[in-house]
């Protein structure tokens, strides 16, 4: 169960969304897509056309041969130690191939459409079609979806209750802005709440769908509109993994030159640690992204080398915030508290 | 015999204590009552095959019952009217409107209650994690009631131990959560905190942990004794090792 955290105006956790389905498409796995605000077909629609390996292989490659060339001459002088170390990879080498990778000015053809099951769900439609059933406490519009969503997996048989049916298959599913108005629930607009537990009901009940079945979901929310953190928690206790996306849109990280190259971080909150006693955890917990024209990375954030007149960064208190933020790590690992200055 | 161990993990997941108490009761030969409410049974039983316990074993000769939460919610919602079979739901508190945990009480003292052919040694009740009765909809005195009830029959009445793992957090929001948290730390005989070291991530110690055997409740005016190691987790076993003496810096 994969939980995004927003960014302020929806732009970015949109795009993860969109990347999480097309991969589904072009894996050939089943689709089922809800949301509230659009229609799941112009969701489908808006899906990032996939990148053939030789595009990708050149787009990466130009940017790294043009840097390789400049160096290559200079042996360092200074610090000769550091010549031997490795060069540091910013995005993730293409030798150990993993999912495919999408351009985003491009949309996806109808013809990989075909060979795929999808299903929609969206709520105003399916508002008016059923009559109420049992909710059981949870708020109707969740209780709706996950009618669907369990009817959907008992019917295609993708928690094995129908063993002679077709090869087995993966269910991705993916909520849209769960948590927000638009389904109800009005945890986002005020302080108390009249229903603290229907969203994190609904995410107990989709954890038992999921670990049942043969699917993966990504869910995206408005956390920064929850006025209540207790939700925050509880629901991060319940997900599997928690990713937040920051933009630099609108805030005065913007112009801050300590993020120049970046649009915005991803703040990773948890990772899944499943069937084991420790999770694969990374070396490095700063990312940030960036939207260029045609794809969207995911790389380490590192600080542009400091050329200002001024022998100190700029202003303190971002250093500290900053700082803050390369000690901050995941929630199954460690996290610290305070940072330490040196 | 008779305990109430507690685990409480701040910023970061204690599990691993949990997997460590369920193999190490299995392997003690006590009958153990296992409510997960977490994960599923399958991670539970591959975790503990590679800390040398099969769980389906131990089920299948009645030493461990398991109540696998998300299964059993599920069942509720979506399970069929005929299944009623004359025993309610443990977890109905979820879809009814009073929120009482009585019926999954009756679930863990019924498992736990010797029966004649029973051999095993002292019961034991496991349960992981307890703030995610909050989640579901449980008052946090209902959630302080139910512990209490499973204190007395199974510490007192039954002479078993009980093991309960909580998450809380310094600076959290959640007032219910830190309510039952503050609780049971008073009440409990041994407290295993879990916590990240203060000075964030690093990759061969993975955090610390603080032991409080809490003698103060034996009214022997002695204080608590409090020791504090640090670990880090590999994929079959945990080492502790004392601050600062990690293999990584020896």
């Amino acid at each position: 169960l994969v939980f995004t955290e927003e960014d302020k105006y929806g732009l970015y956790s949109n795009l993860l969304f969109k990347y999480f389905l097309a991969e589904g498409v072009v894996c050939g796995h089943d689709l089922l897509v809800a949301s509230a605000k659009e229609h799941p077909d112009n969701i489908l629609k808006e899906l990032p056309a996939p990148l053939l390996d030789e595009t990708y292989r050149n787009e990466l490659g130009e940017e790294t041969t043009a840097v390789k060339s400049e160096d290559f001459q200079d042996s360092m002088k200074i610090a000769w130690r550091y010549q031997n170390l490795p060069k540091m990879e910013a995005s993730p080498t293409t030798s150990t191939k993993f999912g495919h990778y999408y351009d985003v000015s491009k949309t996806m053809s109808p013809e990989l459409f075909q060979s795929i099951k999808w299903h929609s769900f969206y709520l105003p439609e399916e508002l008016s079609l059923q009559p109420e059933m049992k909710t059981c406490n949870v708020n109707s519009a969740y209780a709706r979806l996950l009618q669907s969503i369990q009817r959907i997996i008992y019917q295609e048989g993708f928690d094995g209750s129908n063993p002679q049916k077709k090869q087995k298959n993966i269910l991705r599913i993916g909520i849209q802005s769960l948590g927000s108005m638009l389904w109800g629930d009005d945890i986002c607009s005020s302080d108390t709440p009249e229903d603290i537990h229907s969203l994190t009901k609904f995410l107990y009940v989709l954890r038992g769908l999921l670990r049942k079945s043969l699917s993966a979901c990504i869910i995206t929310v408005p956390a920064h509109l929850i006025q209540n953190k207790a939700i925050m928690e509880r629901v991060t206790n319940l997900s599997d993994t928690v990713v937040g996306l920051e933009s630099f849109i609108g805030s005065e990280r913007e112009t801050n030159p300590l993020y120049k190259d970046y649009h915005g971080l991803v703040h990773v909150h948890q990772i899944p640690r499943l069937n084991s006693l420790i999770c694969d955890v990374s070396d490095t917990k700063d990312l940030a992204f960036r939207l260029k024209r045609k794809l969207f990375t995911i790389e380490r954030l590192h600080l542009p080398p400091d050329l200002s007149d001024t022998v100190s960064r700029t202003s303190k208190q971002d250093l500290a915030e900053s700082a803050k933020l390369l000690s901050s790590g995941c929630g199954a690992m460690a996290i610290g508290k305070k940072h330490l200055d040196f | 015999q008779g305990k109430f161990t507690l685990l409480r993990d701040t910023r970061t997941d204690g599990s691993f204590l949990v997997h460590h108490f369920l193999s190490f009761y299995l392997r003690a030969g006590c009958k153990v009552c296992f409510v997960a409410l977490l994960q599923s049974f399958s991670h539970y039983n591959i975790v503990a095959q590679k800390l040398g316990v099969s769980l389906t074993a131990a089920k299948e000769r009645g030493q461990l019952v398991f109540l696998e939460g998300l299964k059993s919610c599920l069942d509720l919602l979506f399970g069929e009217e005929e299944e009623q079979s004359g025993q309610p739901s443990p977890l109905q508190f979820i879809s009814e409107s009073t929120s009482n945990l009585k019926a999954l009480f009756d679930f863990v003292r019924i498992s736990l209650t010797p029966s004649g052919s029973d051999s095993w040694k002292g019961p034991v009740l496991l349960v992981d994690d307890l703030s995610v009765l909050l989640s579901l909809g449980a008052t946090p005195v209902a959630v302080l009631d139910f512990i209490h009830y499973c204190r007395v029959a199974v510490c007192s009445q039954l002479k078993g131990n009980i093991v309960v793992l909580v998450h809380s957090n310094e600076d959290s929001e959640d007032e219910e959560n830190e309510l039952i948290v503050n609780s049971l730390c008073h009440h409990s005989d041994l407290i295993l905190w879990v916590e990240g070291l203060a000075t964030g991530f690093c990759k061969d110690v993975h955090g610390q942990i603080k032991i409080i055997r809490r003698v103060s409740l034996e009214l022997t005016a002695e204080q608590d004794h409090v020791q504090i190691y640090q670990y880090k987790i590999q994929d079959k076993n945990v080492t502790f090792f004392a601050k600062g003496l990690s293999a990584a810096v020896l």
